[in-house]
């Protein structure tokens, strides 16, 4: 089990313990967090899970390959440490990872 | 003037499960039309997910989106089905005789015994970008497609996004407009080289702006747009324009059919689990639109309810005919029909 904190846009804090292998954004769903919309389930074709990495982990977590930074043409305010949730991978050494939810969905 | 087709059955939406129930129609002898608001067949699988991989299709442990459209569009070859895209569902009614009437935005009317509303998650519409506001702008100084060129002469355009419709609109407006912005959120595009190469190059010779960024404001009134906040990698700036070109890609809305007067149940269409028919005779609902006691959105269940649904169609459109169950490995008046030799 790894832990995720998801930051609601309203401030309130998810704290998660997050499967291996599993997405943030199934996360987030199974979690309920507001503003994680995921309308194509994971597919990397909605652009509806969009959140900013925190500044802390941004490295770490990397970034977007190819198709995710296409699909990240549709998300709103994008930033240099926007991702698409549903294509980062929980593994160990994202314990502790931290993500805001933006304050919209495209 | 008003085109008109009359036909034995009118389906709605041209995406995997409107496919196949060409198939299971035409071995029942029953002639179609399809009417889609996008330009080719597959729906979601062609719009949203064309390389992706589907892994629970009956016999084909994988197969992409585009790859099962094509193959549906060989398997229904033989029925010769009539494609009608780029136009919207508009209306649907009974007429006096019995028969309904399907209307289109592309002033046509369909006449057929049997409707089949395989309307998917609903029509393919474009995304508005969630900028505060842009609502009051929307078909004054706001426009998400082209329908004549005209409208934008001589006005200041502001062109957004990074995919092909963004770029081919740059191209085929900066002519005639008195200025053209395009602004994408990196110097990075989804569209054909070609096009973003001449873009680059009408940029250099001062024919156009290129701008890296995103609209962050709008400002204007009356539904006149004035102009509009770009926030750019370092700063934000004021770009002038009168008339915003937004081209997010799409996304599924349900449109008219609500209006229909069928009953509905959390916006998809009540039907039955026997022949998959709506609350009016006569009207089918198939595929991601219906919903019944544990309806599952799939496309294999589609595929299902097409092949019942084909059944009770028959029945409504040649009522004196008697239909006699085959298989399609052994029987002969079948194979003939597909065209096997
Ligand atoms: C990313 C993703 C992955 C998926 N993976 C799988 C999977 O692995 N397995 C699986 O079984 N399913 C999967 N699905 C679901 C599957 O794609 C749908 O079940 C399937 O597309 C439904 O087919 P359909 O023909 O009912 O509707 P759609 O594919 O939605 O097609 C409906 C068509 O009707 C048109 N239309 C609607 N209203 C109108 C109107 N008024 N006028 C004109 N045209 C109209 C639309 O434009 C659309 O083209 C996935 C879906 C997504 C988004
Ligand atoms: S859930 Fe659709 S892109 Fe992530």
């Amino acid at each position: 089990m790894t832990k995720l904190t998801i930051v609601a846009n309203d401030g309130t804090n998810f704290e998660v313990d997050a499967e291996d292998g599993s997405t943030v954004m199934e996360n987030a769903i199974r979690n309920a967090v507001p503003g994680i919309e995921a309308e194509c389930g994971g597919a990397c074709a909605c652009a509806t899970c969009h959140v900013y990495v925190d500044d802390d982990w941004s490295e770490v977590v990397g970034s977007p390959d190819v198709m995710e930074e296409d699909m990240l043409d549709f998300a709103y305010d994008v930033r240099p440490t926007s991702r698409l949730s549903c294509q980062i991978k929980v593994k160990p050494e994202l314990d502790g990872l931290v993500v805001h939810v933006p304050e919209r969905q495209a | 003037m008003t085109q008109s087709v009359e036909t034995d059955v009118v389906i709605i939406g041209a995406g995997p499960v409107g496919l196949f129930a060409v198939f299971e129609l035409g071995l029942l002898d029953l002639e179609c039309h399809l009417i889609d608001i996008l330009d080719r067949p597959g729906g979601q699988c062609a719009e949203l997910y064309p390389e992706k991989p589907i892994y629970d299709i009956p016999a084909w442990p994988v197969i992409s989106g585009q790859d099962l459209t094509d193959r549906l569009m060989e398997q229904i070859k033989p029925f010769n089905p009539q494609f009608h895209f780029n136009r919207m569902v508009t209306a649907l009614r009974k007429l006096d005789d019995g028969r309904f009437e399907v209307e289109t935005d592309e002033d046509e009317v369909l006449r057929a015994k049997v409707v089949v509303v395989a309307a998917g998650g609903g029509s393919f519409q474009p995304k508005r970008p969630p900028i505060p506001g842009i609502e009051a702008f929307e078909g004054h100084s706001v426009f998400y497609a082209v329908r004549r060129m005209e409208e934008f002469r001589d006005h200041d355009l502001l062109i957004v996004g990074g995919g092909d419709s963004a770029l081919d609109w740059t191209l085929n407006l900066h002519p005639i407009a008195n200025s053209v912005t395009l602004v994408h959120r990196r110097p990075q595009f989804r569209a054909a080289d070609d096009s973003v190469n001449k873009m680059f190059a009408l940029r250099d010779e001062g024919a156009l702006r290129f701008e890296v960024g995103q609209v962050s404001a709008l400002s204007g009134e009356d539904g006149q747009l004035r102009s509009a906040t770009l926030k750019g990698p370092e700063s934000e700036f004021e770009v002038e324009c009168t008339r915003l070109l937004p081209f997010f890609g799409l996304t599924m809305k349900l449109g008219p059919i609500a209006d229909w007067g069928l009953n509905l149940h959390e916006n998809l269409i009540t039907v039955d689990t026997e022949k998959f028919e709506t609350s009016e005779a006569g009207i089918f609902a198939i595929g991601d639109i219906n919903w019944y006691p544990g309806k599952l959105k799939l496309i294999l269940s589609g595929f299902h309810e097409a092949a019942l649904m084909a059944q009770a169609a028959r029945r409504i459109v040649r009522p004196d005919e008697r239909v006699v169950f085959q298989y399609t490995t052994s029987s002969t008046s079948l194979q003939k029909k597909l065209g096997v030799k």
